[in-house]
């Protein structure tokens, strides 16, 4: 039986995902960025080679943890100025897509559309999301997020402000 | 108003003002594309993107859909990427790999060196119909040096060495750094901000903004533990900005921060150390001590007129700027890495890439801010006039001075005006001039 047929699997990891969802637009950054394990991966390929792989090609993003944690302290103070005042965004996360990867790991994938608005302007950042959960106690963790852009380049942003 | 009256360069009083129309007028946008834009050198590529037969890689220069690609020679060549027959773009991936280019449109073929080879029912055609004659076009000038391929749609201009000027020795002692030549990794940045392409000219060889702007970078390294955060406070670090003629300019900063090539720093981990360490030594013996502490220990911001940024500091990036219209402009910044580097060294330099560079770096977001920002704000139209007066009484300008964003300026307003040439340097153009070619010089207040 594959894990997609478990419903109370994938409920699991929606509940999950929302709860994800909610933090970034709330912008409470240091309650998400406690979402991640201490070997954790945030990684945000570029728009021209969605399958970049950051040990030899050029990538948007590749945070380990301090890096991620440098990226939330620098997101919520005064000094980051592409948000500074903050973008208001409204993230939907839907098609997910859940298998055990053994070791209790899950492997996930999820369609996200994060409108993002500010200073009258209003556009998308729209891809797609690969996890590895991985259960901590009564909760998950995530060990690896590969967030893939569909945008052809940032043309109506210039730059990956947010968390995407 | 008047093209002489854009700038006021009063080189008595120190005082050097851009008037804003210069960043907003359509007409002024117009202007540049016929003075500048086709007069000049303008980047297309680096050899490595094509590096086998057959490679090609569609870029926009200037507006103008172009094709980079090396043949089955062996040569590498640019193309006007439009079909000889009715006009439609032959290659329509952003890059690839062919034996045979094929236009969709009605099935002309050609070789990857431009020759026509296949045109269905040709026998429909008259004695006059020539195929050596509908063979992919190219740009009227195509040049390189070292691996970076330029184009000019001016079929007088100059050869590309003697355009680059002072540039030349700058864009040796990065390309230098390589033992085994230069190539760009796979995955660009590719962005618009809505601001004229001149600001990000200007941003980008200007040091006086990294404090206020980049805090939050900043913050980020010295966080991490730096060796010389006295530097890195300092409002005035020290380093030269120099114009290098042709409007080509540099600001070269004591490094602050780790360079992959060989000046290690804790960002990278201890482990970086040894092999950081054996790469300095192996540079000291190609090029002496000298040169290589300049190369290893000196980070430089150059500008190739008019819009390519080779920036040599965390990593070296490649930026080129394509304006689209007064108030925007298209990006792309591609990653230069030494050929023989791979493993954990290659990993340290594209991590160090990514400190401060790119649309997710600690930095950049922060640029494309200020310079929207500074758009923005023209609209407010009460004073017309942007000041680039900074250190232009000094004889000996640091980089937080503006004599290189002066320098890129003047030979804009030179061009602007029908003029080659421009006394770029803020010297009285009677008197001499302090020599812009390095190679022994020690920066400002440096130890």
């Amino acid at each position: 039986m594959t894990a997609d047929a478990r419903p109370a699997l994938r409920e699991l990891v929606e509940t999950f995902l929302f709860r994800e969802a909610a933090l970034l637009d709330d912008w409470d950054l240091d309650a998400w960025v406690d979402l991640f394990t201490e070997d954790a991966r945030y990684v945000v390929p570029t728009t021209d080679l969605p399958e970049g792989d950051p040990s030899q090609d050029l990538v948007f993003i590749d945070d380990d943890i301090i890096r991620l944690r440098a990226r939330t302290v620098r997101l919520t103070g005064v000094g980051a100025h592409r948000e500074n005042p903050r973008s208001r965004t409204r993230r939907f996360v839907s098609n997910v897509r859940v298998e055990e990867a053994g070791n209790g790991e899950l492997s996930v994938s999820a369609n996200v559309l994060v409108y993002r608005f500010r200073g009258g302007e209003a556009a998308p950042y729209v891809g797609a999301i690969d996890y590895i959960l991985r259960p901590e106690g009564e909760d998950l963790k995530i060990a690896h997020r590969r967030a893939v852009l569909d945008l052809e380049s940032l043309s109506w942003h210039g730059a990956v402000s947010i968390i995407f | 108003m008047d093209i002489a009256d854009l700038i006021i360069d009063d080189r008595e009083r120190g005082i050097f003002r851009v008037h804003r129309s210069s960043m907003t007028s359509p007409e002024l946008f117009r202007r540049e594309r016929e003075t500048i834009f086709d007069r000049c050198w303008i980047y297309v590529g680096h050899e490595s993107e094509v590096d086998n037969p057959g490679d090609y890689r569609c870029r926009t220069v200037t507006g103008r859909p172009l094709l980079l690609a090396r043949g089955q020679d062996g040569e590498v060549r640019v193309f006007l990427n439009s079909c000889p027959h009715r006009g439609a773009m032959i290659c329509r991936r952003p890059e690839g790999h062919a034996r045979v280019l094929r236009c969709f449109y009605h099935g002309w073929t050609f070789n990857t060196d431009g020759a026509l080879i296949g045109v269905p029912g040709e026998d429909a055609y008259g004695p006059g119909f020539d195929r050596s004659e509908m063979s992919l076009r190219e740009p009227p000038r195509v040049d390189s040096y070292r691996g970076l391929y330029f184009v000019s749609f001016n079929p007088q201009v100059e050869d590309l060495v003697t355009y680059l000027a002072g540039a030349r020795d700058y864009l040796d002692l990065v390309l230098d750094q390589a033992e085994e030549g230069m190539r760009v990794v796979s995955g660009s940045n590719r962005y618009t901000i809505k601001a004229n392409w001149k600001l990000l000219a200007e941003n980008s060889v200007d040091s006086y903004h990294l404090l206020p702007t980049h805090r939050t970078y900043v913050d980020y390294v010295t966080g991490l533990g730096t060796d010389d955060s006295g530097d890195t406070m300092a409002a005035r670090p020290p380093g030269v900005g120099r114009a290098l003629g042709n409007g080509h300019c540099v600001g070269e900063n004591v490094a602050r921060n780790g360079r992959p090539i060989a000046h290690w720093h804790p960002l990278f981990g201890e482990e970086a150390k040894a092999p950081i360490e054996r790469a300095r030594r192996r540079l000291a013996g190609r090029f002496g001590e000298e040169r290589a502490r300049r190369m290893a220990d000196t980070s430089r911001n150059l500008l190739i007129y008019p819009n390519l940024l080779i920036l040599d500091f965390v990593a070296i990036t490649i930026r080129y700027i394509e304006p689209l219209a007064p108030g925007t402009m298209d990006v792309t910044a591609w990653h230069l890495v030494p050929r023989e580097e791979s493993g954990a060294r290659l990993a340290t330099r594209l991590d160090s890439y990514l400190t401060f560079f790119g649309p997710g770096g600690f930095a950049t977001p922060d640029d494309v801010e200020a310079l929207e920002s500074c758009q923005l704000g023209f609209r407010a139209s009460g004073n017309e006039w942007s000041d680039v007066s900074r250190g232009m009484l000094n004889p000996a300008p640091g980089t937080t001075d503006e004599l290189q964003i002066r320098g890129f300026w003047r030979q804009w307003h030179a061009n602007m005006q029908g003029r080659r040439q421009a006394n770029v340097q803020d010297a009285d153009p009677g008197k001499p001039e302090t020599p812009a070619v390095p190679g022994t010089t020690v920066l400002a207040g440096e130890r």
